[in-house]
């Protein structure tokens, strides 16, 4: 009984096992089919998307960036170069504790904070970059010590990248203007100029000056470069390549030497110096003194060194030359001489017995001469040469606002004239109109006065009295000036070397030109207020001085007395060409603080033309206390 | 009379080995060797390890094979017994290698106690079972239950959570074979839904939490941890009807695989073999699984056939979790494709399991009376 009980146990035991394997059976096959629909689903209904996705993955595009152009002057000294300099560049997606990673780095590698906070800045506002350096300028040293230990730090790589030099740093910052990383603003710019696609892998674009406006030239055509890549992007082989083309190397018509000597020519003066070729409208010179050091800029600039120079008191990073406005003071007045001969208001023979005081009809506010008392008797000729402000007062007081708006307009005050790097500014050349809508006030016979001797509202900037100078000396010829004499492409082919433009013509009548240049060449003879600086000289040169009176005391200037003493003084400014005769340059000399144009601005401008015509480098000047 | 002699010695040697199940294994040997050569990049001394492995496996199946069963069934105990201290030493003396103690150094080798429970558990069970009542009582699945739990918590404990998965799944074998009443397993399924929130609150570490999140949707972490489950679809997918052809997977040799020779193999050969491929690899692993299951319908007693049963599940299970999770539908818990990936370990386990298997159908049948 036993015996058959266990036996019927041990068949329904078995029976039973055998129908929960066969569900078993039953469960692998299905599961097999659910892997065989995945499988199918993958490689039959989604195939040729993983297949695009594969392709994708193996397959990159790398950009080849192209070397930027060179910059030269005149004589072929080189103004901006690159090299190669080694740069530690960190993807931040492929790092997984980035602090702690980058602390473990700075044992290897020095990284100072400055580099960590510049790395944090870029990570932040870089967001369509992906590699982003921590430290540039690697010493070989250092080069070796973090290939040695590469395999610590993934994510992390060396990168030789052409770096922007300029050699003559701070002689030539204002023009030559400098290079800068890439930011999401310039991208999105390139994007709205269709620019983009030669930016990828580029990681610099011109700033300022001549690397912003000639950006396009320098830059140069992106190469392409079709890759097969690994999972970490390291290429294996590569499949195309279109060779990047290098950017145009632009030579200027800026002379070095002349730069240079106008550098030493200002000494410890602040200032500002424009020379051009009347003939052309080439640009010889152009300091804006103190100037900064464009290389600090490459690499984004680092605090300390930024608030050094923003919140100098010298203000280097303010181009004086193109965008620092003064009153033109008694450089204004050959314009209004020309103003008045031809519109009538003048004749050459016209003189009167000056008082040393103007007032206008029916009141008693005297507009005083700069000499007490007056010049005695003074005709035109003579209303140069020793800068006579009465008769300007009264002139301006003939002419009318709107008269001198308008003529004086001409010659480039109050617009912008146009030149081949950015920020330009207008300057101020007042009207009734613009009195209105600045002030919401009518224009009083009393602004005009003024304005007849550059004072009042006006003002104008180095660049526009040297522009206007120019079409004096020119006779009414108007040529654009420019920076840039020729563009030559990789192979150095020429690419363009005309860039003279005649802009337009002044009619004006020879004889009132002969007779204000005449009287100009006297200002730097004996009797004249830039006699001094003329003595002597082995050509003859034509010029005005000026002095601009420095009206706004800022807060915070409160240092020490010498110091607030001294830049209470007037700016001294000298305008001028020479030879008198055929005029090979026009040069304008501004000097802040530098107080009469006759003692300070015009010796500065002789040395300049020394050097011009004889080769003399100067010595630096003597600052006069 | 050479010729009869080695007619002999070749008879003493194929015995007790199924020549079916054989061919089968050997056919996905050296399917794994030839994917392995593509997977390493042409790195013919890996191939050639792992011919060794192979060689090592196969002298540890044909050895266990040779072994009556009624001997086995003695060595489940001890072995059994052995496991445990082994994986109580490795909580105590083991070596931490990433994050998790796993390892126990023993001078001249390092291994790996979780690996022989994986045969040890489901062993020590059917011994268990077969010792029992005739008809077994819920007293009896209780036990057997303990017996599981034990090396399941201690190797959960380490952490290894795909191994003592595993374990747990071939054990819930031995106790689903045995006949496990349906109501007790309906259940055990609702009190693990019930449960399964408190283990993810409690019971899983981070990194752990994040692999089941990612495979829930791996593109929510695409360059992270769902960067090697997107990677191997890509592979797979790419690889289409019939594939990019030997050596010429581009996913794979370009590096785009995360463990290209081990647990990932098979979208190697997926990328390089296509669908037509991947068919035929099913179907290889269908046969064998099907062998398996025929040996586990005919075993003799109780013991064996629990533990085929177990084996063979087990081994399938293996296959499955493998390939699901190169494909995207199961989480990369590591779990190497059986008989492909690249490791002696698995290979030795898995042959190991394979010789039982053989002993049980080639040895003399001692019906229990």
């Amino acid at each position: 009984m036993n015996n058959t009980v266990e036996l019927r146990d041990h068949t329904r035991e078995i029976r039973l096992f055998r129908i929960r394997l066969a569900i078993c059976a039953v469960i692998v096959i299905i599961l097999f089919g659910l892997l065989f629909s995945r499988f199918f689903y993958l490689q039959v209904s989604q195939g040729e998307h993983y297949t695009t996705l594969a392709e994708a993955n193996r397959i990159t595009i790398q950009p080849l960036t192209p070397n930027r152009g060179l910059i030269f002057d005149r004589n072929g000294e080189i103004l901006a170069q690159n090299y190669t300099a080694y740069t530690l560049e960190i993807v931040p997606d492929q790092v997984k504790n980035l602090e702690s990673a980058i602390d473990e780095l700075a044992t290897v590698v020095e990284i100072t904070p400055e580099d960590r906070r510049r790395f944090n800045k870029l990570k932040r506002e870089s967001t369509r970059f992906k590699s982003l350096p921590i430290r540039s300028r690697l010493t070989d040293i250092e080069v070796a010590r973090f290939a040695e230990n590469q395999y610590r730090f993934p994510g992390m790589d060396i990168k030789a990248h052409p770096l922007r030099h300029y050699p003559r740093g701070e002689l030539v910052s204002h023009v030559i203007g400098y290079i800068g990383r890439i930011n999401d603003k310039d991208l999105e710019q390139f994007e709205a100029d269709k620019r983009l696609k030669n930016y990828r892998g580029s990681t610099h674009t011109g700033r300022i000056g001549i690397e912003k406006s000639y950006e396009n030239a320098l830059h140069g055509q992106t190469g392409f470069e079709q890759v097969e890549t690994d999972a970490v992007g390291r290429p294996v082989r590569t499949l195309s390549r279109v060779a990047p083309v290098a950017g145009n190397d632009l030579t200027l018509s800026l002379d070095i030497g002349l730069q240079q000597a106008a550098v030493q020519a200002f000494g410890d003066y602040r200032g500002a110096l424009v020379a051009l070729d009347p003939s052309n409208g080439e640009i010889l010179a152009f300091v804006s003194k103190p100037g900064f050091d464009p290389n600090l800029f490459v690499d984004g600039i680092d605090h300390a060194n930024w608030r050094l120079l923003n919140e100098s008191i010298d203000r280097p990073l303010n181009n004086r030359a193109l965008r620092g406005v003064y009153p033109p003071g008694s450089t204004f007045k050959p314009f209004m001489a020309l103003a008045g001969l031809e519109l009538g208001k003048r004749s050459i023979r016209y003189a009167f017995n000056d008082p040393g005081f103007f007032s206008l009809p029916g009141s008693s506010h005297r507009f005083r001469d700069w000499k007490p008392g007056g010049h005695g008797w003074v005709d035109l000729r003579k209303s140069l040469v020793i800068s006579c402000d009465t008769y300007y007062y009264m002139l301006a007081h003939d002419l009318g606002i709107t008269n001198i708006h308008n003529f004086i307009g001409q010659f480039g005050f109050g617009r912008e004239i146009g030149i081949d790097i950015p920020g330009e500014v207008r300057g101020l050349l007042p009207s009734p109109e613009w009195k209105k809508k600045r002030f919401k006030q009518n224009w009083l016979p009393g602004d005009t006065i003024s304005v007849g001797i550059g004072q009042g509202f006006n003002l104008s900037t180095p660049f526009q009295l040297t522009f206007a100078m120019m079409l004096l000396a020119n006779d009414g010829r108007a040529y654009k000036p420019h920076f840039v004499k020729q563009q030559v492409d990789h192979n150095k082919h020429l690419v363009e070397d005309n860039f003279v433009e005649e802009m337009y013509r002044l009619n004006l009548k020879q004889e009132y030109l002969d007779y204000v240049k005449q009287a100009l060449t006297d200002v730097t003879r004996p009797g004249g207020t830039a006699s001094r600086a003329g003595a002597n000289a082995a050509y003859t040169f034509a010029g005005k001085t000026g002095t601009s009176q420095v009206i706004n005391i800022k807060q915070g200037e409160r240092y020490n007395a010498s110091r607030i003493n001294e830049r209470h003084r007037d700016h001294a400014l000298f305008t001028a060409f020479a030879p008198a005769e055929d005029p090979k340059i026009v040069l304008t000399v501004l000097v802040e603080n530098g107080g009469s144009g006759g003692s300070t601005a015009a010796p500065i401008a002789r040395k300049v033309l020394d050097y011009f015509f004889l080769g003399k480098m100067p010595e630096p000047a003597e600052k006069a206390g | 009379m050479i010729t009869l002699d080695i007619k002999k010695i070749w008879y003493y040697f194929t015995r007790y080995i199924d020549n079916f199940l054989l061919a089968g294994i050997f056919l996905l040997m050296l399917t794994g060797l030839i994917v392995l050569y593509s997977a390493t990049g042409g790195n013919l001394t890996r191939v050639i390890s792992q011919l060794i492995n192979m060689i090592v496996a196969f002298v540890v199946m044909w050895t266990v094979a040779n072994i009556p069963l009624q001997r086995i069934m003695r060595l489940a105990f001890p072995i059994y017994v052995m496991g445990i201290i082994l994986l109580v030493a490795v909580a105590l003396f083991g070596e931490v290698q990433n994050g998790a103690r796993r390892w126990l150094n023993l001078g001249f080798i390092n291994i790996q106690p979780s690996e022989l429970l994986k045969i040890a558990a489901p062993l020590m069970m059917s011994w268990y079972f077969d010792k029992a009542h005739i008809t077994l009582r819920w007293r009896d699945y209780v036990v057997a239950v303990l017996i599981l739990l034990l090396p399941v918590l201690l190797i959960a404990r380490q952490p290894d959570l795909g191994t003592a998965l595993l374990i747990l799944i071939s054990g819930f074998y031995v106790i689903f074979l045995a006949g496990l009443s349906w109501r007790i397993i309906v259940g055990l399924a609702v009190a693990v839904a019930v449960s399964l929130p408190l283990l993810w609150t409690f019971g899983m570490h981070d990194y752990q939490r994040k692999r089941v999140m990612t495979m829930l949707d791996p593109s929510q972490d695409a360059l992270g941890a769902g960067y090697h489950t997107i990677q191997s679809s890509i592979a797979i997918g790419s690889g289409g009807i019939s594939g990019k052809g030997w050596l010429k997977g581009t996913q794979s040799q370009l590096d785009f695989l995360p463990e290209p020779s081990t647990d990932f193999i098979f979208s190697v050969f997926s990328e390089e073999f296509g669908l037509i491929g991947n068919s035929l690899l099913l179907s290889l692993y269908l046969i064998v699984i099907g062998r398996c299951l025929v040996i586990t319908a005919r075993a003799p007693t109780r013991f064996t056939r629990l533990v085929a049963g177990s084996i063979t599940l087990t081994f399938f299970t293996y296959v499955f979790v493998n390939m699901g999770m190169v494909s995207g539908i199961l989480p990369v818990v590591g779990i190497p494709l059986p008989l492909i990936s690249y490791g002696g370990t698995s290979m030795v386990t898995i042959l190991l399991g394979f010789g039982i298997l053989m002993s049980i159908h080639t040895h003399p049948k001692l019906v229990k009376t």
